[in-house]
């Protein structure tokens, strides 16, 4: 881990009419790292990744990633920059196959023109055997070999969840953004997909910003911890640190917790 | 047999009375009296009465029931559903009620009986053909489903083939002209451009034969032909390809002016339904106003070849330059037309471009704009173009012009599908705020979308106003969007046979089958009802479509 910062936010805010989801949020993600965002249930995580994204214009603030700033930019231009997501709630292609999924995800580094395509020229033919190629690999690396031809929708809960990271990496990020990746999985399968998590920093050099609910995996592979509640960052730091931190206990378990824990 | 039994069977005869009685008041009956089906035994108006009660026994008989309750309710079906008529050929006999119901008194009461002497004789008569309808629908449901489709088939072909008999015969005597026969060879089957009964057997015959060996048959011919050696399947394949595209080039001499005419419309709305299909199809946007491109197209060839005041007319300009440039003055209106529209979606987006369908038959049709575009009156005097030193003026001649456009279009839209823009397209359908975090520029692509989908109602409009010979502001209303749209939704979103197949039943039918004219949007309305009702993805369902219904396409489904 370097001290390199990849993505930082200062002062970030985002308001819906009254209600203020984000509030003057400050945090910074160190570049190669695997970081957790977490929080208690509507602490605004979510909403965080909305806002980085693109998805969500954010009220007031700066956000900067890898030098240059981001917050403003179209949800396209953010992915081009090299940002990528997953989603809480599966969002796929459902009727296309994995393939064309993953196909769809390398838009950002995709050149060729419709003129192109109703011309064949050799370029576009060549993108296009290229851009299958790489879709079947990713497939195969994320573990869903000989699943590519199978609808989105037809895939087993896991095998979305994979298909899904597929997509993101697809498009060669430097960062990427999972919402809740082991959601709704299976003792086994979470065990499998931190493993794939760390695998994808290791492997390919990617920062992963993860939102997580399971502590074992939080306190398992991140080195970087941004504690959310109410829209505020109450914690930042290592896991052990972010483990011990009373603000965090009575975040989530309410402040008498705290007081037993201390004593 | 209990009174559920009973309550179901009446509900389904009263239903089937209700749609023959409506028929017959609406005047759809009486309509097609003159058309005679089979030579002497059968009319289009009896078809009207009877297949319904055969349509009712079936229906009833695919309820949970027992066997017996079936055949017992299919006749109970036809007996029910005569009492309506009978209660209306007594009114057609005996009171006078033309005020309201003016189609009642065109003859009706004699279709209804059958053109008999006696009026009760013909109402007995009638309901006993019912009643063994009824039986006969019944009947057919105890069949195997293969069994059963091939012998529908058969009959739906032979309604066909009869209803089309003045064309097809037309079509034979060409074709035995050319062969130096004589047609005398057709007067077993055709009279006077009717089907006779023998000729309705023979294809009835001929297509439950072929139907039967393909369906049982079927699959051991296909691993048959693929078993044969690769080059033979190939030069097989490509021999079928020449055969049908030699049955496209020789169509409109054998099959006469009026044929030609009406499959020269039926291209035109190929096109569109082609160039609309890649904007609400593909990439999902509800599209109400596509007529401003036929209109852009067709005003454009008026305004540089036309003769008349407006026009620029002389020799430099013809219908093929003229063509390219239709294509880009609709390609730059649909960008414009597009760019505020960018940001909606669904409903909102479709209201959009109703409106702006609207204001473009404002505009041909404004005094303001008289000067220029000839207003009400339309831009006239459009030249023939010429092909070498040939003019085309005939329809025979125009039908080559609308099929290698079509060809063109079907190339194109091909192409776009297999592409990286038909994978945006198809992304942003499926989710457009994924598809943008992807990477994926919605706007630009959705302005492609449309920008492409207008240039090939452009050319659709440049060809219509140089057959037409004029630009009338008539001929490009609301209706133009919404025949296109109807045709998109019958034939399958997103497919692209299905276009041709919409286009073809749609467009072609009510040309061919003039009595309907009248008739047309009543049909239109029960289609699309239909089809919404019983498949919502269309005749032809396009492959996204296909996998929303769970289909296996491709072997795509299957192992988890």
């Amino acid at each position: 881990m370097t001290n390199d910062t990849i993505l930082s936010a200062n002062n970030m805010t985002k308001r819906f009419g009254g209600l203020v989801a984000i509030n003057n949020l400050t945090f910074s993600i160190p570049r190669k790292s695997i970081s957790s965002i977490i929080g208690p249930n509507g602490a605004g995580k979510t909403t965080f990744f909305n806002c980085i994204t693109g998805f969500y214009k954010i009220n007031e603030g700066v956000i900067t990633f890898d030098g240059q700033r981001i917050d403003g930019k179209p949800v396209y231009d953010i992915t081009r920059i090299g940002i990528a997501r997953t989603f809480q709630n599966i969002r796929l292609f459902n009727n296309m196959t994995a393939i064309e999924n993953v196909m769809v995800g390398q838009e950002r580094n995709l050149k060729s023109s419709w003129l192109g395509a109703i011309f064949m020229s050799p370029m576009a033919i060549e993108e296009g055997r290229k851009t299958e190629k790489r879709a079947r690999e990713l497939i195969d690396y994320v573990g869903l070999k000989g699943k590519g031809d199978l609808l989105a929708k037809n895939l087993p809960y896991g095998d979305q969840r994979r298909l899904e990271i597929a997509r993101a990496l697809a498009s060669d990020p430097q960062l990427i953004l999972l919402d809740e990746p082991t959601a709704g999985m299976n003792p086994n399968e979470t065990a499998q997909t931190t493993e794939f998590i760390r695998k994808l920093r290791d492997d390919l050099g990617i920062t992963v910003v993860l939102i997580e609910h399971d502590m074992r995996v939080v306190m398992g592979i991140s080195e970087h911890i941004t504690v959310i509640d109410h829209g505020e960052t109450i914690a930042e730091g290592l896991p052990e640190d972010i483990q011990k931190n009373p603000k965090v206990i009575e975040a989530y378990l309410g402040s008498g917790a705290a007081a037993q824990v201390n004593h | 047999m209990n009174s559920k039994h009973l309550r179901t069977i009446l509900n389904v005869g009263l239903i089937t009375g209700i749609v023959i009685f409506y028929m017959a008041v609406v005047g759809l009956v009486g309509a097609f009296n003159e058309r005679e089906l089979i030579r002497d035994y059968l009319t289009m108006s009896q078809v009207m009465i009877f297949v319904p009660a055969l349509v009712g026994g079936a229906w009833l008989a695919n309820r949970e029931l027992p066997t017996f309750t079936k055949l017992v309710g299919g006749l109970l079906v036809g007996l029910i559903a005569a009492l309506p008529v009978l209660a209306l050929t007594y009114v057609a006999y005996h009171f006078d009620v033309r005020d309201i119901f003016t189609n009642i008194y065109k003859g009706l009461g004699e279709i209804l009986t059958l053109q008999n002497e006696s009026p009760l004789t013909g109402s007995l008569i009638l309901t006993g053909i019912m009643m063994g309808l009824g039986l006969l629908g019944a009947l057919m449901s105890l069949l195997p489903q293969s069994l059963r489709s091939v012998i529908y088939s058969a009959f739906i072909t032979t309604l066909l083939v009869a209803l089309l008999a003045e064309y097809l015969n037309t079509i034979l005597e060409t074709i035995l002209e050319f062969f130096g026969l004589s047609d005398d060879l057709l007067d077993p089957f055709f009279r006077r451009n009717t089907l006779k009964l023998t000729g309705a057997f023979t294809v009835f015959g001929i297509v439950l034969v072929v139907n039967g060996i393909t369906t049982y048959f079927g699959k051991n011919i296909q691993q048959g032909f693929k078993q044969l050696p690769a080059a033979t399947r190939r030069s097989a394949n490509g021999a079928g390809l020449v055969l049908f595209a030699m049955i496209l080039i020789i169509l409109p001499w054998v099959a006469g002016r009026f044929l030609s005419d009406a499959m020269t419309t039926v291209g035109l709305y190929m096109l569109m339904g082609l160039g609309l299909n890649i904007a609400i199809g593909m990439a999902g946007l509800l599209d109400l106003g596509y007529v401003t491109n036929f209109a852009v197209g067709a005003y454009l060839v008026g305004l540089l070849t036309s003769e008349g005041p407006q026009g620029i007319g002389g020799d430099f300009f013809n219908l093929w330059l003229a063509i390219p440039l239709a294509l880009f003055a609709a390609m730059l209106t649909g960008f414009i037309f597009a760019l505020p529209v960018l940001k909606m979606r669904g409903d909102y987006l479709a209201i959009a471009t109703l409106g702006f369908g609207e204001i473009i038959g404002k505009l041909a049709n404004s005094d303001a704009l008289e000067k220029y575009i000839g207003g009400a009156a339309g831009l006239k005097l459009i030249p023939k173009p010429y092909f070498f030193n040939i003019e085309i003026v005939d329809p025979e001649q125009f039908y080559y012009v609308v099929l290698v456009a079509v060809i063109v279009m079907l190339y194109v839209t091909w192409r776009l599908i297999n592409s990286r823009i038909g994978r945006q397209w198809t992304a942003i359908r499926e989710d457009e705020d994924v598809a943008a975090a992807m990477g994926i520029d919605t706007a630009r692509s959705k302005l492609l979308a449309f920008t492409i989908s207008a240039a090939i109602g452009g050319v659709a409009g440049a060809i219509f106003a140089s057959k037409v010979g004029a630009a009338f502001p008539n001929s490009f209303t609301l209706l133009v969007s919404l025949n296109v749209l109807a045709l998109i939704i019958v034939g399958g979103m997103g497919s692209i046979s299905g276009v041709l197949v919409g286009a073809l039943v749609l467009m072609g039918l009510p040309e061919i089958l003039r009595e309907f004219s009248e008739y047309r949007f009543l049909v239109y309305g029960i289609l699309l009802v239909w089809m919404m009702l019983q498949r919502p993805e269309g005749f032809i369902p396009s492959t996204v479509a296909r996998r929303e219904r769970g289909e296996d396409v491709a072997g795509l489904a299957g192992a988890d």
